[in-house]
C-alpha cells in the first residue's frame, strides 16, 4: 500500500509542470503551399526495362531466325487444305459449344431444381464428365464399337426396334462431336449454375410478389443479372474449346492442326506449318476476345461503372505492366 | 358513402386463421389469427425472430404455411379447397393472386439492370397486358406521387436508399394492388432517410390503402396504425388500437418489448 503510494508520487510530480508543446517543425503556410511529389518506384522501372528488353529479344529472334521460314508460313497460310481444316475446326467448335451449352443449361436446371432424383443425377453427370480427360473420352467414343458392337432402339430391357452396328455409327468427327459436347456440358453447367446462384434471392421474390410468371422472371430478371457472371467464364470455355478441338487429330479428323500435320508429314516443314496453325488460332482467339468484350459491355447496364466501359481499360487490365507505367 | 361504420361488420380483406409454420423444427408461427379490414393499417410489432416477417410473407404465399389458411379478398391464397383437401395452387394461380398484393422489402429488391421506369412498367405490361405507353404514363404519375418526378431514366444504383425504397413503393403501386405488405421498409436505411419513406407510407394510409406493415418505428405505428399487433414466439400476444396497446400494454411480453424500444 505504502510502496504504491511512494511510487505514484514522483510520477505525479513529474507530470505537474505543464509540458511545453514541441516547437513546430514547419510553418503551416509552407506545408499548404508545397507541391506534392509522388513516391519514386525504382522497382517498377527496372522490372519494366528488363521485361521490355526480353520482349525485344524475343521479337528479334523470331523475326530474324531463318529457321522459322516465314516465307513458307506465308505460302501455306491460305493453302486449300489448311482452309478446309480451319473450316472444320470452326464448325466443330460451334456445334460442340451449342450442343454443350444446351445440355449444360439442362444439367444446371436439374441441379437447381431441388428434385431429389434429378439434382443428384446432374451432380453425378458433372462429376463423371469432369473427371475424365477429354482425350480419353474421345478415344472411348471412337472405340465404342469394341465395348458395344451393336446399339439398338427399343423398350428398356425389352423388345428392340432398330439396331445399328456401332462401328458404322461413330466416325471420328461424330466421336469428337459427342465427346467434346459432353465435356462442354459438364463445365458449362457449372458456369451457368454459378451465374444463376449469384443473383440474389430477393430479385426472384420481388418479381414473384409482382405476379410475374416463372419464365418471365427467368428471362427478364434472373438471366440478365446472371449474364455478367456467365459471359467471361463462357468466353474462356469457348476459346479453350476452339483450341481443344485440336485433340481430334489423334483420331485422324482433319481439323486445322491435323491438316498442317498431314502437310509436314510429307514435306518435313514442321515448324512453318505449326506456325500456320498457330497464326490461325491467334486470329480466331483475337476475334472471339473482341466479341466477348462487346457482349460483356452489353450486359454491364446498371452495374458498377468500373466493370463496364472502355476497351482500353480491359487492355490495361490485361497488361499489368502498362497499367503500372501509366 | 358506405364508409367507416360498415368496416367493422364487413368481411375482412385479409383473414388469417390458425397459421402455423416451422423451419427445420424451429416453430416460427404457432397458430396466428388475424383480420385486416379494407382501408385499415395494421402494424406488426415484436422482437426479431417473433415471426412478423414470416407472417407477412405467407399473405402472398412467399412462404407456404404448414397449417392454417390465408384469405385475401375472400379468396384462399395459394390453395384450392376441393374434395375435402387443400390443394396447393399452380404457379399461374399463385402469380395472379400475388399480382393483387403489393410488397415492399427491407432491401428494396429493385431490378438493378432496369431503369426506374422499366422497374415500374415491367409488371403491368407483362402481367396485366397494359400497353407500354399507358404503363409508362402511369409510372411517371406514381414517381411524382413518391417525390421522384424526372428520375425515370436513372438506374437504381444511382439513387439513395430512401429514393430506392420510394421507387419500390411506386413499383408495388403500379399493379394497383388491393393490399400492400411492408417488410421492415426502413430498417436498411440511414437514419436521415427514414422520414421520406415514412412520409410516403403515411400519404398512402391517408388515401385509404389497406396496409400490413412490419416495422420497428413505434412513432409511425402510433400515428398511422388502426391496429397494432404484438407478436412473440410465433403468437399474437396482444392487439388493439395504438393508443391503448402502445401506452398501456397488458401483456408482459409487449410491455418488455416497448420498454426496450422506447
Amino acid at each position: 500500500m505504502s510502496s504504491s503510494d511512494t511510487s505514484a508520487r514522483p510520477r505525479a510530480a513529474a507530470l505537474a509542470p505543464a509540458p511545453e508543446p514541441p516547437p513546430p517543425l514547419h510553418r503551416l503556410e509552407d506545408l499548404l503551399a508545397a507541391p506534392r511529389v509522388a513516391p519514386r518506384r525504382p522497382g517498377r522501372w527496372i522490372s519494366a526495362l528488363v521485361l521490355l528488353v526480353l520482349a525485344a529479344m524475343l521479337v528479334h529472334t523470331v523475326v530474324t531466325n531463318p529457321r522459322f521460314q516465314w516465307g513458307t508460313v506465308g505460302a501455306y497460310l491460305l493453302d486449300g487444305s489448311i482452309l478446309r481444316g480451319l473450316e472444320l475446326t470452326l464448325w466443330l467448335t460451334a456445334a460442340v459449344m451449342a450442343t454443350g451449352y444446351l445440355l449444360g443449361i439442362g444439367v444446371a436446371a436439374m441441379r437447381l431444381s431441388g428434385n431429389p432424383v434429378l439434382a443428384p443425377l446432374g451432380f453425378g453427370f458433372v462429376w463423371l464428365l469432369r473427371s475424365v480427360p477429354p482425350l480419353v473420352q474421345l478415344l472411348f467414343w471412337y472405340e465404342l464399337a469394341s465395348l458395344y458392337p451393336r446399339l439398338s432402339l427399343g423398350i428398356p430391357f425389352g423388345h428392340e426396334f432398330v439396331t445399328v452396328r456401332t462401328a458404322h455409327l461413330f466416325s471420328g468427327v461424330l466421336a469428337a462431336y459427342v465427346g467434346l459436347s459432353l465435356d462442354v456440358a459438364a463445365f458449362s453447367s457449372e458456369i451457368v449454375r454459378g451465374g444463376l446462384l449469384s443473383v440474389e434471392r430477393g430479385q426472384t421474390e420481388a418479381a414473384q410478389a409482382l405476379g410475374l410468371g416463372r419464365t418471365r422472371i427467368f428471362r427478364r430478371i434472373v438471366l440478365p443479372q446472371a449474364m455478367p457472371a456467365i459471359v467471361p467464364a463462357s468466353g474462356n470455355l469457348l476459346i479453350g474449346m476452339l483450341k481443344a478441338t485440336s485433340i481430334v487429330s489423334v483420331i485422324a479428323v482433319q481439323d486445322l492442326l491435323y491438316s498442317a500435320q498431314l502437310i509436314y508429314n510429307q514435306n518435313f516443314l514442321v515448324i512453318p506449318l505449326l506456325l500456320v496453325a498457330t497464326l490461325w488460332y491467334v486470329v480466331l482467339t483475337t476475334l472471339l476476345s473482341a466479341g466477348q468484350f462487346l457482349v460483356e459491355r452489353r450486359f454491364a447496364r446498371g452495374r458498377d461503372q468500373r466493370t463496364a466501359t472502355s476497351f482500353r481499360r480491359i487492355l490495361r487490365g490485361n497488361a499489368p505492366l502498362l497499367a503500372g507505367l501509366s | 358513402m358506405t364508409g367507416a361504420p360498415a368496416q367493422v361488420t364487413s368481411r375482412p380483406l385479409v383473414r388469417i386463421r390458425g397459421l402455423r409454420k416451422s423451419f427445420g423444427g424451429q416453430v416460427v408461427l404457432d397458430g396466428v389469427d388475424l383480420d385486416v379490414h379494407q382501408g385499415e393499417v395494421a402494424v406488426l410489432l415484436g422482437p426479431s425472430g417473433s415471426g412478423k416477417s414470416t407472417l407477412l410473407r405467407t399473405v402472398n404465399h412467399l412462404e407456404r404455411p404448414d397449417a392454417g389458411v390465408v384469405e385475401v379478398g375472400g379468396e384462399l391464397v395459394g390453395h384450392r379447397y376441393h374434395g375435402g383437401r387443400l390443394h396447393e395452387s399452380g404457379p399461374r394461380t399463385i402469380a395472379r393472386q400475388r399480382a393483387g398484393i403489393g410488397m415492399v422489402f427491407q432491401q428494396f429488391n429493385l431490378f438493378p439492370h432496369l431503369s426506374v421506369l422499366d422497374n415500374l412498367v415491367e409488371a403491368p405490361v407483362a402481367v396485366r397486358g397494359v400497353p407500354r405507353r399507358q404503363a409508362a404514363a402511369r409510372a411517371r404519375d406514381l414517381l411524382e406521387r413518391v417525390g421522384l418526378a424526372g428520375r425515370e431514366d436513372a438506374f437504381p444504383r444511382q439513387l439513395s436508399g430512401g429514393q430506392q425504397q420510394r421507387v419500390a413503393i411506386a413499383r408495388a403501386l403500379a399493379m394497383e394492388p388491393q393490399l400492400l405488405l411492408f417488410d421492415e421498409p426502413t430498417s436498411a436505411l440511414d437514419p436521415e432517410l427514414v422520414g421520406e419513406v415514412l412520409a410516403v407510407m403515411k400519404d398512402l394510409a391517408r388515401s385509404g390503402m389497406t396496409m400490413l406493415v412490419v416495422t420497428h418505428e413505434i412513432a409511425f405505428a402510433r400515428e398511422v396504425a388502426d391496429t397494432v399487433v404484438f407478436l412473440d414466439g410465433g403468437r399474437i400476444v396482444e392487439s388493439g388500437a395504438p393508443e391503448r396497446v402502445l401506452t398501456d400494454p397488458r401483456h408482459e411480453r409487449s410491455r418488455a418489448f416497448l420498454a426496450a424500444v422506447l
